[in-house]
C-alpha cells in the first residue's frame, strides 16, 4: 500500500530525514518510535504534503501512485489521512460546517452525492459516540478552546468520518490521560480493517498496549535503525534508546 | 465617468457653510472656529480629510424617487424610518403600531434633548446644520421585541452633503434593538452623522450599524453612548463602504455593573480607507467592556483602528478586553492600529492586543489535509475571520442576513496565501 524508498528531506538546507525505507501492506499496523528530534513528525508532515520541506531524494509510492506528486487535499481524496500532533485552532470556523465540507469534498471526488445537513448530522452522531465526544463541541469553532484530550479525540472523529485507507497518527497519545488514551485507541482499533493500514508515531510505548502493532520501527537521526515485532516496543520502554544508538555507532 | 475638479481645501469651511442652510449662528461659528483636522492632529494622523474638504459641497436634496430596493433587513418585521439624503421620507417609512411607551419618529416631528458638546469640526458641523434623523425612545420597563430599522439612503453625488442626527433612548429595565443601514448610489456624496445612545439603568440595547456606502462616497459617523448602572449594550459596526469612512465611537460607562460590547468588522477594498476611532471611559467599578474589531483588507486599501480604554480613578474591578485583528490579502494594503490603555485605578483587569497578518498557512494546511482545496480553505478562513464578529450579533434575522452578505462580499475579494 505504501512504499517509502530512501526518503530524504529537510528544511532550509538542514537534512532531517536521511534515507527512510519503509513498506506497509494493507491490513497492517506499523509503529514508529524514536527519541525527540529523530524526525518522526517530519516524516508525518512530509507524507501529508506540508509545504516548506525539501524532498532531496527518494520516493513514496502509495497504491502505485507517486504520493509526493499530489497536493495535500489530493492525498486525502485518495484515502490518506494524518491525525495531527498539534491540531490547529481555527476560530470562527464551525466544527460541523468544516467536517461536512470535508466529507462532501471527499464524496464529490468519489462521484457520490453530497450529504445534506440532516444526513451528515446522522452520520456524525454515530461517530461521536465512538469517541465519547460531547456533541456541544460540534457547535464550537474548530479545535478552539478544546482540551488536549478533546483535540486528539476530534482528530480521530475526523478519521472516522473520512474513513481513510491509510492513516498516520502523529503522537496522538501525547498529553492524554489513560482514560482518554483508551477511548482514542478504541476508536482507532474500531476503524481497523483488512483493507486499510495505519502508521502510529509515538514517543511512548504505552499507546502500543492499546493499539497493537504488527511491526515496530525505531527512528534515530532521520533513519530507521531497527525494526522488529511488537516486543521491540517493550524493550525500548525498558532500556530506552541509548543501546540502539550505541549498537549503531559500534 | 469624469472625475470632478477638486475644489480648494482651504476655504472648505466657508463653502460648506454657504452650501448648508441653518440659523444656528453660534454653532456655525463654532464649526468655523474648530476648522477641519489636519494630519498633525493625533486623532486624524492616519486619515486625511483632504478628499472631503476638496468636495464641491451642496446641500443633499430631497429626493422623492428613492427606493429601498436591495436594502438589507427587508424581511424583518418592525417599524422602519427612512431618511433620503438626510431628509425624512414619509412615503418609505413605516412605523405602524408600537406598544405604549415606545416612540419611533423623525427628530423633526417633536422635541429632542440637545446634543453633547462637539469634540471636533465634524461634530460641530453636524450640530449646526443637522436636517433630521431618527428619534427612538423606549420607556422604563418596556421590552420592545421588534427591531427598529433605520435606513439612510443617499442619491446625491459630488459633494452632496447631509448632516443627520440620531437619538436612541432606552429607559430603565427596557430593551430595544436598532438596525441601521447606510447605502448610496453614486460616488462623491458626504454623510456626516451622529448618533446618541442613552441606556438607562439595567437597560438592554443592541445597535447594529451596517455601513455599505458607495465606495466613492464619504462617511463620518459618531456614536456617543452614555450607559447607566447594569446596562447591557452591544454595538456592532459592519463597515464595508466609503472611500473614506470614519467611525468615532465614544462609550461612557457611568454606572456600576455595565456590560458594553463594541464589535466591528471592516472590509476595505481598492481605494477605500475605513477608520474606527474608539474611546471607552470606565468611570465606575465592576464594569466589563469588550472591544473586538476584525478587518480584512484587500488591494491598496487602508484601515485605521484606534482604541483607547480609559479607566478612571475609582473604577476598580474593571474588566476591559480589546482586540484588533487584521488580515491583509494584498501586499499593498495598509493597516494602522493603535490600541491604548490609560489606567488610573488599581484593581483592574485590562488586556489589549493587535495582530496583523496574512492568511495563516498552518490553518490552510490543516484544512487541505482534510480534503478541502486551497481556494475553499482560504475562503473558509476569511469567512471565519469575519464570522467571529458577525456571530456576536444577537438579533438572529439580522445576523443571518449580514452573515450571507459578508460572505458574498468576501467572495469578491482576492487574497494570497502566505507561505
Amino acid at each position: 500500500m505504501l512504499e517509502i524508498k530512501n526518503l530524504q528531506a529537510g528544511v532550509e538546507g538542514k537534512a532531517i530525514l536521511k534515507g527512510i525505507d519503509l513498506s506497509i501492506n494493507a491490513g497492517e499496523v506499523h509503529a514508529i518510535m524514536g527519541p525527540n528530534g529523530s524526525g518522526k513528525s517530519t516524516l508525518a508532515q512530509v507524507l501529508a504534503g506540508r509545504e516548506g520541506y525539501e524532498i532531496t531524494d527518494g520516493s513514496v509510492r502509495y497504491n502505485g501512485e507517486d504520493l509526493l506528486d499530489l497536493g495535500p487535499e489530493e492525498r486525502v481524496r485518495e484515502g490518506f489521512f494524518l491525525a495531527f500532533q498539534y491540531p490547529v485552532e481555527i476560530p470562527g470556523v464551525n466544527t460541523t460546517y468544516f467536517l461536512r465540507a470535508a466529507v462532501n469534498a471527499l464524496r464529490e471526488h468519489r462521484g457520490e452525492a453530497e450529504l445534506s445537513a440532516v444526513e451528515f448530522l446522522k452520520l456524525m452522531r454515530e461517530k461521536i459516540q465512538l469517541l465519547e465526544l460531547d456533541e456541544s463541541l460540534l457547535k464550537r469553532s474548530v479545535n478552539e478552546g478544546f482540551s488536549g484530550g478533546e483535540k486528539k479525540r476530534a482528530e480521530i472523529l475526523q478519521m472516522a468520518l473520512l474513513d481513510p485507507k491509510f492513516a498516520v497518527l502523529d503522537e496522538t497519545d501525547s498529553g492524554l490521560d489513560i482514560d482518554a488514551l483508551k477511548v482514542v485507541a478504541g476508536g482507532v482499533n474500531h476503524l481497523k480493517r483488512a483493507d486499510n493500514a495505519q502508521l502510529v508515531i509515538t514517543h511512548y510505548q504505552r499507546l502500543l498496549d492499546y493499539i497493537v502493532p504488527d511491526h515496530v520501527h525505531v527512528l534515530v537521526d532521520g533513519r530507521i535503525v531497527k525494526s522488529g515485532p511488537k516486543e521491540l516496543a517493550l524493550e525500548l520502554e525498558e532500556r530506552g534508546y541509548d543501546w540502539i544508538i550505541e549498537e549503531q555507532s559500534a | 465617468m469624469v472625475a470632478p475638479a477638486h475644489m480648494n481645501a482651504e476655504d472648505a469651511v466657508d463653502r460648506l457653510l454657504a452650501a448648508l442652510p441653518g440659523s444656528d449662528a453660534a454653532g456655525r461659528a463654532r464649526f468655523a472656529e474648530l476648522g477641519f483636522p489636519t494630519p498633525r492632529d493625533e486623532d486624524w494622523r492616519f486619515t486625511p480629510v483632504k478628499p472631503i474638504t476638496e468636495l464641491n459641497f451642496s446641500a443633499a436634496p430631497v429626493d422623492a424617487d428613492a427606493t429601498l430596493e436591495g436594502c438589507v433587513f427587508a424581511a424583518i418585521d418592525g417599524p422602519q424610518l427612512v431618511f433620503v439624503n438626510g431628509h425624512y421620507s414619509e412615503a418609505l417609512s413605516q412605523v405602524g403600531e408600537v406598544p405604549a411607551g415606545v416612540e419611533v419618529r423623525p427628530m423633526s416631528a417633536g422635541d429632542c434633548p440637545a446634543p453633547p458638546a462637539p469634540e471636533d469640526a465634524f461634530g460641530a458641523l453636524n450640530a449646526a446644520t443637522v436636517t433630521d434623523g431618527p428619534f427612538i425612545s423606549v420607556a422604563d420597563n418596556v421590552h420592545f421585541e421588534s427591531p427598529v430599522r433605520v435606513y439612510y439612503l443617499s442619491t446625491g453625488r459630488n459633494g452632496a452633503t447631509a448632516n443627520v442626527r440620531g437619538y436612541i433612548r432606552a429607559g430603565a429595565n427596557s430593551q430595544v434593538t436598532v438596525l441601521e443601514s447606510w447605502t448610496g448610489k453614486q460616488a462623491g456624496y458626504f454623510n456626516n452623522a451622529t448618533t446618541e445612545l442613552h441606556a438607562a439603568d439595567n437597560a438592554q440595547v443592541e445597535h447594529v450599524k451596517f455601513q455599505d456606502e458607495h465606495t466613492g462616497a464619504f462617511h463620518v459617523g459618531g456614536l456617543h453612548t452614555a450607559l447607566g448602572r447594569d446596562a447591557r449594550v452591544a454595538h456592532h459596526s459592519l463597515a464595508l463602504g466609503g472611500r473614506i469612512a470614519r467611525n468615532n465611537l465614544r462609550a461612557h460607562l457611568n454606572g456600576t455593573g455595565i456590560e458594553a460590547v463594541l464589535n466591528g468588522l471592516y472590509l476595505p477594498r481598492a481605494g477605500q480607507l475605513i477608520d474606527h476611532h474608539m474611546v471607552v471611559h470606565h468611570a465606575q467599578p465592576h464594569c466589563d467592556s469588550h472591544e473586538y474589531f476584525n478587518g480584512i483588507l484587500d488591494d491598496d486599501s487602508r484601515a485605521v483602528f484606534h482604541g483607547r480604554i480609559h479607566v478612571h480613578k475609582g473604577a476598580d474591578k474593571t474588566d476591559a478586553k480589546q482586540t484588533n485583528k487584521n488580515l491583509l490579502l494584498s501586499d499593498s494594503a495598509t493597516i494602522d492600529t493603535k490600541p491604548q490603555l490609560e489606567i488610573y485605578a488599581d484593581d483592574v483587569k485590562c488586556t489589549h492586543g493587535a495582530t496583523i497578518g496574512q492568511m495563516n498557512a498552518e490553518q490552510i494546511f490543516y484544512l487541505r489535509a482534510r480534503g478541502l482545496d486551497e481556494e475553499s480553505a482560504r475562503r473558509m478562513i476569511m469567512h471565519a475571520f469575519a464570522g467571529e464578529i458577525v456571530e456576536r450579533i444577537q438579533c438572529e434575522a439580522a445576523r443571518e442576513e449580514l452573515d450571507r452578505l459578508v460572505w458574498d462580499r468576501l467572495e469578491q475579494m482576492g487574497g494570497h496565501v502566505a507561505a
